[in-house]
């Protein structure tokens, strides 16, 4: 087994690290100066569209769900039901969709404080709560303040396997990983739990002092009432509006957020899982300088190349690399910004980790397949930063 | 209304994490009820450098009393100021709008946008009417007032109420403005002279016809029964100050009702000093040089911040954080603030030396 890196595993003295450091930070200077009127409308528009989309979406569903039920009377089938069924689907679909738009591109964005500057009380860090089970207190603390200062810091960053896989032969092997394949699918399946329970210690809530158990409680209470009115919504409020046909508006809320929890799964473990990023040990973080962090940043995250849609249905993750270095610049930045931040990268020899989907999605699967079992050291995952294909491609 | 909120919970219900409100507002802005918004009707150039704005307030808007002001807030390159204007149309007004008259001010970022850029159609949030700078809901004794400028605002509210109703009292009207271009409503002003025989006015021209400045002499000349009447007054702090003066001085005089739109400010010594103030924003730290005379607001405004803020004069808290470390000058009084936790209000409080604030914790 490789052990993770305790340094920096890039061949820079420590001059030219704070010259990037200062770029970086000049890079980030000019586009927040930058900001203006059309970025306010980026967003704003946006946020219009998403919820005209979710709302006309359940219309849309209800309809369908009307049509069947005159399906009861006599006729069995016939073109009123089928067209229900496809606008039952469609309804699904759109309603996906717009759970995509708001939990990734508004919703994460806005929590991380890249709307704040436009001091508008509703788009704000501090008032927005997205429409999944996670409440957004719980997620501001375990990814804003945990996960992006400690970035794949093993024992420091939560979001490493998400605490229950193994994606690196540098976490030490364990029988339960045998199990990873499946509780992989679960954990894709249903992902918005997954975060939302992402704060909850186990551990500290059995076997804690009381106050560590009376604060696992609190998390726990915090997600039984989101998780609760967002059950209500999908599972029982909507569908009670279909009358005779509940099931089928549940069943097409299950469908929707199920689209949506895939959908942020897959492009969140692009982020972070695909061969080339990189594990450090605590060491790393010991005296860090900025522009080490920025160094950090960089060699922890992976981009996904795309189309302009792709990227937004991506929340603009697909840029995780700039998200890592720039968490609180407006995401619609982050495609201008990537251009400067390859450039830099290519001129100091710096690994650039992006790939098409299929490259960064199909080698996270082969890690969390062969991590399920022990050993592992891989040449592809742990060849050396600097030779990333990033170069070639670029 | 136990039943009307309950039924307004379960609504919500269906739109969790939102409120059925905000899905309302896509179809009209002015139908949500969750925050005020008020859609820019109409836009008129009073005179080369004021324009009313003519508002259709939405869903959950008070009726205002003349005199009172409101808070609006406009986007400027994306982000978003507040300010307080003074509602120039009366509460009996007919079709549900309000008016607003912005002067652009010297260096002025907002009262710039609003009388140049604004276009109707737009949407503003506004806030709820507020302010005490009210003549009494029965008839009132025989008022004065005494305005200048853009200060005629709250009392256009008035005049346009009595006149409204059909119960204009003997008023006595001393009016300021530099030259005739300048009167702010200075048509329908005439117009309320002539149609109301009880309605005094006085136009003063401080820059032609030899006019001058407030003073006793004048009072004396143009409203000779000024003993027998309340006063309102409302323009720039100089007017204030020497009205506030004169009566203070003036044996029987009667009460002084004063509406400001700055904050009044303690002189401070040319030789007083600045120094860096560092703002706590958001886990981060700005640093700016700051001057003793520019309010912190503005420096941190100009660095790039944006802290919470609302009348920009000192009376509506709404700008409070704690200092940290370092003192800070009251320019309202000259007072130094150099207790660490102390509250500053930012819009009226400068540096005076170093100085650190708290802009993340609200006081």
């Amino acid at each position: 087994m490789t052990a993770p890196h305790t340094t920096l595993p890039l061949d820079l003295d420590a001059e030219e690290v704070e010259a990037i450091g200062r770029e970086l930070d000049a890079i980030y200077d000019e586009t927040i100066a930058s900001l203006g009127t059309d970025d306010e409308r980026y967003i704003k528009r946006l946020i219009r569209t998403q919820r005209t989309l979710a709302v006309g979406s359940r219309v849309v569903m209800e309809a369908g769900a009307l049509l069947r039920a005159r399906r009861g009377r006599g006729v069995r089938s016939g073109p009123g039901a089928r067209v229900g069924l496809g606008l039952l689907g469609l309804g699904a679909v759109g309603l996906g969709l717009a759970k995509v738009l708001e939990n990734m591109e508004i919703g994460h964005n806005v929590m991380h404080g890249q709307w704040d500057w436009m001091d508008d009380p509703e788009i704000s860090s501090t008032t927005w709560e997205w429409d999944t089970t996670c409440a957004s207190d719980h997620w501001k603390h375990g990814h804003n303040i945990v996960h992006h200062t400690w970035t794949n810091v093993m024992g420091k960053d939560r979001d490493i396997g998400y605490e229950i896989l193994r994606t690196s032969s540098e976490q030490p092997w364990n029988p339960v990983y045998l199990a990873q394949p499946a509780y992989n699918t679960l954990l894709m399946l249903l992902f918005e739990y997954g975060v939302g329970l992402h704060e909850l210690d186990p551990e500290k809530l059995l076997s804690g002092t009381t106050e560590e158990k009376a604060t696992q409680v609190e998390l726990l209470r915090g997600f039984a009432r989101k998780a609760g009115r967002q059950m209500a919504k999908d599972y029982v409020l909507w569908p009670a509006l279909a009358g005779p046909r509940f099931a089928d508006v549940a069943v097409a809320n299950a469908s929707a957020n199920l689209l949506r929890n895939v959908w942020a799964y897959l492009i969140i473990f692009c982020g972070h899982f695909p061969d080339g990023v990189h594990l450090f040990d605590c060491q790393v973080v010991e005296d860090e300088t900025r522009a080490g962090w920025y160094l950090r940043q960089l060699l922890a995250a992976a981009n996904i190349e795309g189309s302009g849609p792709f990227h937004l249905v991506s929340g603009n993750l697909s840029f995780q690399i700039e998200h890592h270095l720039f968490p609180d610049m407006p995401s619609n930045r982050y495609a201008e910004v990537s251009v400067r931040v390859r450039g830099l990268c290519e001129r100091y020899g710096l690994p650039y980790n992006t790939g098409r989907f299929s490259r960064q999605i199909g080698t996270t699967m082969r890690k969390i397949w062969r991590y399920a079992l022990p050993g592992g050291e891989d040449s592809r995952t742990d060849a050396p930063a600097v030779a990333e294909p990033a170069r070639a491609a670029a | 209304m136990r039943i009307k909120e309950r039924v307004g919970e379960v609504v919500d219900a269906f739109a969790t994490p939102l409120r059925a409100s905000h899905y309302v507002e896509l179809v009209n802005p002015l139908w949500s009820s969750h925050r005020l918004q008020a859609r820019v009707e109409d836009v008129w150039d009073e005179t080369p450098d004021a324009r009313t704005l003519t508002l259709r307030p939405g869903r959950g808007w008070r009726r205002h009393r003349a005199g009172q002001h409101i808070r609006v807030g406009v986007p400027i390159d994306g982000r978003r100021f507040t300010r307080t204007y003074s509602i120039s149309s009366s509460p009996e007004r007919r079709d549900g709008c309000i008016t607003i008259t912005v002067k652009v001010l010297e260096g002025g970022r907002m009262s710039g946008h609003l009388v140049r850029d604004l276009r109707p159609g737009t949407h503003l949030p506004i806030g709820l009417p507020q302010g005490d700078f009210l003549v009494p809901e029965a008839v009132p004794v025989r008022p004065l007032l005494v305005t200048a400028g853009s200060g005629i605002t709250p009392v256009m509210s008035m005049l346009r109420t009595w006149a409204l109703v059909g119960n204009m009292p003997d008023v006595a009207h001393l009016h300021y403005a530099p030259t005739r271009h300048d009167v702010i409503f200075g048509a329908e002003l005439e117009r309320l002279a002539a149609e109301h025989r009880r309605y005094d006015l006085h136009t003063v021209l401080t820059r032609s016809d030899g006019g001058s400045h407030f003073c006793r002499e004048q009072l004396d000349a143009l409203c000779p029964d000024w003993q027998e009447r309340e006063v309102w007054v409302c323009g720039p702090q100089g007017l204030i100050e020497a009205v506030e003066d004169h009566h203070r001085d003036a044996p029987g005089a009667r009460p002084v009702h004063v509406e400001r739109f700055r904050a009044s400010l303690a002189e401070i010594d040319a030789d007083a000093r600045g120094g860096t103030a560092t703002f706590l924003s958001g886990g981060t730290e700005v640093e700016a040089d700051a001057d003793a005379t520019t309010p912190l607001l503005r420096v941190a405004e100009d660095a790039g911040l944006n802290p919470a803020h609302g009348c920009r004069m000192g009376i509506c808290h709404t700008c409070d954080v704690p200092l940290a470390t370092g003192s800070v000058r009251d320019l309202r009084t000259g007072d130094l603030i150099d207790e660490p936790g102390r509250a500053v209000q930012i819009c009226t409080a400068a540096a005076a030396g170093d100085c650190t604030i708290d802009l993340q914790e609200t006081s």
